[in-house]
C-alpha cells in the first residue's frame, strides 16, 4: 500500500547506498531542513487564512475574497507586502538582540518539529525522552518574546514580554502536569510507544474522567501557553498597542506572526499525540470490522484531521470568551488548574496502578 | 564518546570554575554574581558526570549527585532572587558594597 | 578525528567562550543571555556523554526556569551597561590573579592524575536511560529524593516570606 513510509524507507536506503554513512546523514539532515521550511511555510499561508475565514464565519462575514478563488491567495499576497516593507530598526534599541529575537522564537518551534509523528513511521528524531524535549524547547521560546520585548526600548513592549513571560512560565506547569499524565498511563516517554500504546483506543476515553480533565486543561494551558485570546495578554491591543511586538515591522513581525501559528500548529499536534493517538485510527477494543475499515483512511490524514480539529477549538475559543485580566490570568492558574491537575495527575497513577483503564 | 580523553573534559570543566570564580570576585552585581556561582556548580557537574561515566560505568551515583545539585541550585535561585529583590526594594540598588548595614 | 570529538571541540569552545562573556559584558541582560548559551553547551556535553535526561533537565531547570527568572529581575529593576557598578583595575587584578592561581593549582593537579587516572572506559551506554535513572531513584536514593522535595518546600515558602516583606 502506498504510504509515507515506504518513501522515506527508499529514500533512506537509496541516500546510504549511493554515498558514504557521513555524507548521507548530511543529505539527511538538509532534506529534513528543506521539508520542515517547506512545511512552515505552507502551514502560514494555511493556518492565517483558516483563522480569517473562521473569523468571518463566526461573526456572520464574508472574510478574505478578493485575491484568488474564493480568497485563497489572501495570505499569499500579505506575505509578499510584508516582504516588500522596510524592517525598521527603533532608535535606543539593542540592535543586536532585536534582530535576533525573531529567529529565536522561530528556532525553537522548528526544534519541537523533531519528536512529533506526522504519519506511520514518519518521525524526524524519535528520541527515547521525547516528551520532556518538547517540554524543554518549548520553555525556550520565551527567552525569544522577552529578549524582543526588552530590545525594544518600548514601555509597551516591555510590559507585554513580562505579562508573556510570566504567562509561560506559569500554564506550563499545568500543561506539564497533564502530559505527565498521559505519560504515566502509557508508561514511556518515547512519542512513538505512547502512540503505539493507543492501538486499541485513544487515552481520552480509555483514561475514564481524569483524562477528560487532563485534556481540558491541556488546552487551556497551550491557549494560554500561544499567547491567544482569551489569553492574549501579551498583545493586548487595547492596552499594550500590539505588546512584545510592537516595534517590530516587515519580514521580522512576519517571522513573529508566523512563529504564533506554528506554535499552535505544534501544541495542537502534540495534543493530538498524547490525547488523541497521533496518527492511530479510531479503534474500539475488538470490534475489528470497524478498526479495520477505519484503517484505510492513511494514517497521515488521521493525525492532520485530530490536529486541525484542535486548531479549530482553540480558533473558536478566541472569538467566544472575553480577554482576562492579569491577576485573573494568574490566579486561574495558580488556584484552580494547579491543584486540580495536582490532583488529577494522582487519580491517574491509581488508575493506572491498579489497572481500572480500558 | 570513547575518543576523547577525560582529562580533556576535565579541563573544560576546570577552566569554567576558573571563569565562575573570576566572576565572582570582580563583578558588584548581586545578580551577575548569582551567575557566576550557578557557573560553577555546572562546571562541577559535567565532573560527576564525566567521572561517572569513566570510571565507575556500572553506577549511577554521579549522574544524581549533578540531578541533585541541578535541584539545590533551582531552591537557592528562587531564594536568592526573592532576598535580592527585597535588598533592590530597601536600598534601591542591587550593589554589594551598599548593602552594609544587616536591618535597614 | 570522528564526529563526536568534532563535537565535543566545538561545544567546549561554545561553553568557554560564552562563560568569558557572562563575566566581561557589562551589560546584565547580555551577561544572562550567554549563560543561556553556555547552558545549551553544557547540556550537549551531559548528551555526548550519553546523560541524556540529566542534559535535558539542565535544559527546562535553568534555561526554561532559574534564566527565565533571572531575566525578569533585572527587566524587573531596569538595571543596564550604565547603571553597573564597576569596581576598579585593582580589584579586577586582584580577581585574575586569584582565580589565575586556583587555575594554576587545578591544572596542575589534574597533570599529576592523568598519570594514575587513565582507566579504560567500559562501552556500556545506558547510564542516562530514564527507566534506569527512575528505578534507581525510588529505591536507591529515595531518601535524598524526598529531603529534596522538603528542601523546595521550605525554599517556597522562604522566597514568599521574604518576597512579601
Amino acid at each position: 500500500m502506498f504510504s509515507l513510509e515506504t518513501i522515506t524507507n527508499s529514500i533512506q536506503q537509496w541516500l546510504y547506498s549511493t554515498f558514504n554513512p557521513t555524507m548521507a546523514l548530511i543529505l539527511e539532515c538538509a532534506i529534513v531542513m528543506l521539508l520542515v521550511i517547506g512545511l512552515f511555510a505552507v502551514l502560514g499561508l494555511v493556518l492565517v487564512l483558516m483563522e480569517r475565514k473562521v473569523a468571518a464565519r463566526m461573526q456572520i462575514r464574508l472574510g478574505p475574497n478578493r485575491v484568488g478563488p474564493r480568497g485563497m491567495l489572501q495570505t499569499a499576497a500579505d506575505t509578499l507586502k510584508l516582504m516588500m516593507k522596510e524592517g525598521l530598526t527603533p532608535d535606543g534599541a539593542d540592535k543586536f538582540l532585536f534582530n535576533l529575537a525573531p529567529f529565536i522564537v522561530m528556532i525553537a518551534a522548528m526544534l519541537i518539529m523533531a519528536p512529533i509523528a506526522f504519519a506511520k513511521g514518519f518521525q524526524i528524531w524519535d528520541i527515547n525522552i521525547g516528551v520532556l524535549y518538547v517540554s524543554a524547547v518549548s520553555s525556550v521560546s520565551v527567552i525569544g518574546i522577552l529578549m524582543a520585548g526588552w530590545a525594544s526600548n518600548n514601555k509597551y513592549s516591555l510590559l507585554g514580554a513580562m505579562r508573556s513571560g510570566a504567562q509561560i512560565v506559569s500554564y506550563e506547569l499545568s500543561a506539564g502536569l497533564s502530559i505527565i499524565s498521559i505519560v504515566v498511563l502509557a508508561g514511556s516517554l518515547q512519542v512513538s510507544d505512547i502512540i503505539a500504546s493507543q492501538q486499541t483506543g485513544w487515552w481520552l476515553f480509555r483514561g475514564h474522567i481524569p483524562a477528560l480533565i487532563a485534556f481540558v486543561i491541556f488546552i487551556i494551558a497551550v491557549t494560554a501557553e500561544t499567547n491567544r485570546a482569551p489569553f492574549d495578554l501579551a498583545e493586548a491591543e487595547s492596552e499594550l498597542t500590539a505588546g512584545f511586538h510592537t516595534e517590530y515591522s516587515g519580514m521580522r513581525f512576519a517571522l513573529f506572526f508566523l512563529a504564533e501559528y506554528i506554535n499552535i500548529f505544534i501544541v495542537c499536534a502534540i495534543g493530538a499525540t498524547l490525547f488523541l493517538g497521533g496518527w492511530m485510527p479510531l479503534h474500539i477494543g475488538n470490534w475489528d470490522d470497524f478498526n479495520r475499515i477505519m484503517d484505510y483512511i492513511p494514517s497521515s490524514l488521521w493525525f492532520l484531521g485530530k490536529t486541525f480539529c484542535l486548531i479549530f477549538l482553540i480558533m473558536w475559543f478566541r472569538w467566544t470568551f472575553p480577554r482576562l485580566r492579569v491577576d485573573q490570568l494568574l490566579s486561574l492558574e495558580w488556584k484552580y488548574l494547579l491543584p486540580i491537575s495536582m490532583f488529577n495527575l494522582l487519580l491517574i497513577t491509581l488508575i493506572a496502578i491498579m489497572g481500572w483503564h480500558f | 564518546m570513547s575518543s576523547i580523553p577525560l582529562t580533556h573534559i576535565l579541563f573544560v570543566s576546570t577552566a569554567l570554575f576558573f571563569i565562575g570564580v573570576y566572576g565572582l570576585f570582580t563583578r558588584r552585581n548581586l545578580i551577575t554574581m548569582l551567575m557566576a556561582i550557578e557557573l560553577m556548580l555546572n562546571s562541577v557537574n559535567i565532573n560527576f558526570v564525566a567521572f561517572n561515566k569513566y570510571l565507575y560505568p556500572h553506577t549511577l551515583n554521579g549522574v544524581f549527585f549533578s540531578l541533585f545539585i541541578i535541584t539545590v541550585a533551582a531552591a537557592e535561585a528562587a531564594v536568592a532572587i526573592a532576598i535580592i529583590i527585597n535588598l533592590y526594594r530597601n536600598h534601591r540598588s542591587i550593589d554589594v558594597e551598599d548593602a552594609q548595614e544587616m536591618k535597614y | 578525528m570522528d564526529i563526536s570529538q568534532v563535537l565535543f571541540y566545538a561545544l567546549s569552545a561554545m561553553a568557554l567562550g560564552s562563560a568569558i562573556m557572562v563575566v566581561i559584558s557589562r551589560n546584565p541582560v547580555h551577561s544572562v543571555l550567554w549563560l543561556i548559551i553556555t547552558f545549551f553547551a553544557i547540556s550537549g556535553h551531559y548528551i555526548l556523554m550519553n546523560a541524556q535526561f540529566l542534559g535535558i533537565v539542565n535544559l527546562i531547570v535553568y534555561a526554561g526556569a532559574i534564566m527565565v527568572l533571572f531575566l525578569f529581575v533585572i527587566m524587573l529593576m531596569n538595571l543596564n551597561a550604565e547603571t553597573e557598578p564597576q569596581k576598579n583595575k585593582w580589584l579586577k587584578l586582584a580577581g585574575v590573579v586569584a582565580g589565575g592561581c586556583l587555575l594554576l593549582v587545578l591544572v596542575a593537579a589534574l597533570k599529576q592524575a592523568e598519570v594514575k587516572g587513565k582507566v579504560a572506559m567500559l562501552e556500556t551506554g545506558d547510564i542516562g536511560l530514564i527507566r534506569n535513572l527512575g528505578k534507581a531513584l525510588f529505591t536507591d536514593f529515595v531518601v535524598p529524593f524526598e529531603i529534596s522535595s522538603i528542601l523546595f518546600l521550605s525554599a517556597m515558602v522562604g522566597a514568599v516570606v521574604i518576597g512579601k516583606k
